[in-house]
């Protein structure tokens, strides 16, 4: 749901009916969108203006339904110095069996590296990405450490096991 | 028997191409720090460069969630180590607008000029690295030592020479230390004397210009898609920094010129930041000479400790104390995505709250992770002597990287 006072903003009316809901907390915009027309919703705003895409992070709301959040952080980027510049939030929600999500790296190149970082701590599957593989842990780790049910001391040297 | 010997047909029209899969890193000298490029040459041209990072992975995102929230500015010291005080500030003020608690004008006008400081200590370490890769050791020396003054004024206001911790949620560490004003000016006073030596140096040096003009360019758009930010974009004509963008703590006040240079290469990377340690060291002396007088924590009682004379004789400040001591703030829910510009680039830390006193999760947008994603499309096609300025030119800080 959209509430009423946001109705007019223009950069919800830029997705349209892409925007399912949104919400303006603190001074910053974030719109969630259905996982399934993600793409479409990032090409659209590419092409109204946010040229950069800062960064793509993730959210585990376990034991939460659904149970991630992929955030887009979009900046539009005035090239010449002159112009407003302008961040906006994307937000999907995604369950957590087979989590899964089209990769943005066909808008943005850049979108890569992130996309990794998340597969890498979080496992969701990026379809469609050219080179998804772990990028911060050993290719061969077990598990995802950034998941809330993944214990902050890993599960190889938890103290009880230790004599 | 020579009429034996038919040539394959195959082989003789197709020339062979031989790859020669180079290793760099993860020890090499030039990637400064541990950073693995795996080089696919054809000769001396690279073909492909495929790097491997994640060697410096700490789990620092992961470590946050254990820790209260003021306990947490600790571990963002760590993750870039020339640029500390860019990210205690930035965490610092999402943190303050999640709780949404204004701190008073003296705070943000010391943090505008420590991280001016910290921006030339960055520069500085940079030049003097780049420049001793490309072969001008004597750089080396005179970066190190003007680096020196300031970190003994990081040691002066915090104690600590690099892991400052200084910037808290709602203020300062500290209030400032007696006699900073000599120390902070004796050095601002100094510094534009120092630039004209390593300008003099390096500007009109035939085997700099040689190894930096005309190196390391791509197009510029491509760059930004690949997540570029910083001096590497200023240096290819786009006119953007966030403190004059998106202006945060005080920097409307000051006034902030952004050097732009054109031809998006190594030499106009390398004058972009010697422009910057000029911009850099007039906004701290007008920090400095204008530094407001005022108290150095936000009027916040619940989220910053208690003057120790009335902890010990107030019972509300000693159940404060108490409170935030051993349980930390609560901080409303919601999330908050603050962006600043760090020496390398845009940094930006988002966080989410969600109601309790430790962070549900930050992530860090880093500028050195963004920044090294265009290394491939940087070293396509060129020669593996120039991969080293170029590589150089990029100013990453691997722990920044991987945190």
């Amino acid at each position: 749901m959209i509430p009423e006072n946001l109705r007019d903003h223009k950069h919800i009316a830029m997705l349209g009916a892409l925007a399912k809901e949104a919400v303006l907390d603190r001074g910053e915009l974030t719109m969630f969108v259905d996982a399934g027309s993600i793409v479409e919703a990032c090409r659209s705003l590419r092409a109204q203006g946010f040229n950069r895409l800062s960064a793509v992070s993730a959210i585990d709301w376990f034991p939460q339904d659904p149970r991630f959040e992929v955030v887009y952080h979009l900046h539009a980027l005035p090239m010449t110095g002159a112009g407003a510049s302008e961040r906006v939030r994307l937000k999907c929600r995604i369950g957590g069996d087979n989590a899964e999500i089209a990769s943005v790296t066909g808008v943005w190149e850049g979108a890569g590296w992130y996309e990794r970082e998340i597969f890498d701590l979080f496992g969701i599957t990026f379809t469609g990405h050219p080179d998804l593989r772990r990028i911060m842990m050993p290719d061969d780790w077990q598990g995802y450490p950034l998941r809330k049910d993944y214990p902050i001391h890993g599960h190889k040297y938890g103290y009880a096991q230790e004599q | 028997m020579a009429d034996t010997i038919t040539p394959n047909p195959a082989e003789a029209t197709a020339p062979q191409k031989r790859l020669m899969t180079l290793n760099m890193g993860p020890q090499h000298p030039s990637t400064h720090g541990v950073l693995r490029i795996v080089l696919e040459l054809d000769g001396e041209t690279i073909v492909s460069a495929k790097p491997e990072l994640g060697f410096l992975h700490t789990g620092i995102e992961k470590e946050m969630e254990a820790k209260t929230w003021q306990q947490a500015v600790t571990l963002t010291d760590r993750v870039d180590y020339l640029a500390n005080l860019s990210n205690n500030l930035c965490y610092a003020l999402a943190v303050e607008k999640l709780l949404n608690i204004e701190v008073p004008e003296k705070v943000k006008w010391t943090r505008v000029m420590l991280c001016e400081l910290t921006r030339i200590n960055s520069h500085l370490v940079w030049l003097g690295t780049h420049a001793l890769d490309i072969g001008a050791m004597s750089m080396f020396f005179y970066c190190m030592r003007e680096r020196e003054e300031v970190l003994k004024i990081f040691e002066m206001f915090s104690g600590q020479r690099m892991m400052t911790s200084y910037i808290r949620i709602g203020g300062l560490a500290l209030d400032h230390p007696r006699g900073w004003e000599k120390r902070v000016k004796a050095f601002v006073d100094s510094f534009p004397s120092k630039v004209d030596q390593y300008q003099n140096l390096l500007d009109n040096n035939p085997i700099w210009k040689q190894r930096t003009i005309g190196v390391g360019q791509t197009d510029i758009a491509r760059l930004i898609d690949l997540g570029v930010t910083g001096p590497m974009v200023r240096a290819a004509g786009i006119p953007w920094d966030i403190r004059t963008s998106e202006p945060y703590s005080a920097y409307e006040k000051f006034d902030v010129k952004v050097p732009v240079y054109h031809n998006n290469d190594v030499y106009d990377r390398y004058r972009v930041r010697v422009d910057e340690l000029r911009e850099s060291c007039r906004i701290a002396k007008a920090a400095m000479e204008g530094m407001p007088e005022g108290d150095f924590q936000a009027d916040a009682p619940h989220v910053v400790l208690p003057d120790r004379e009335k902890m010990k004789t107030q019972m509300e400040s000693l159940i404060y104390h108490f409170k935030i001591v051993t349980e930390g703030f609560a901080v409303p829910a919601g999330e908050v995505y603050q962006a600043i510009e760090s020496p390398r680039g845009e940094i930006a830390y988002y966080c989410i709250s969600n109601g309790g006193t430790k962070p549900y999760r930050v992530h860090m947008r880093t500028p050195s992770f963004g920044n090294l994603q265009a290394l491939e499309a940087l070293f396509d096609r060129t020669l593996i002597a120039d991969s080293i300025a170029t590589l150089g030119s990029m100013d990453f800080v691997l722990g920044d990287t991987d945190r």
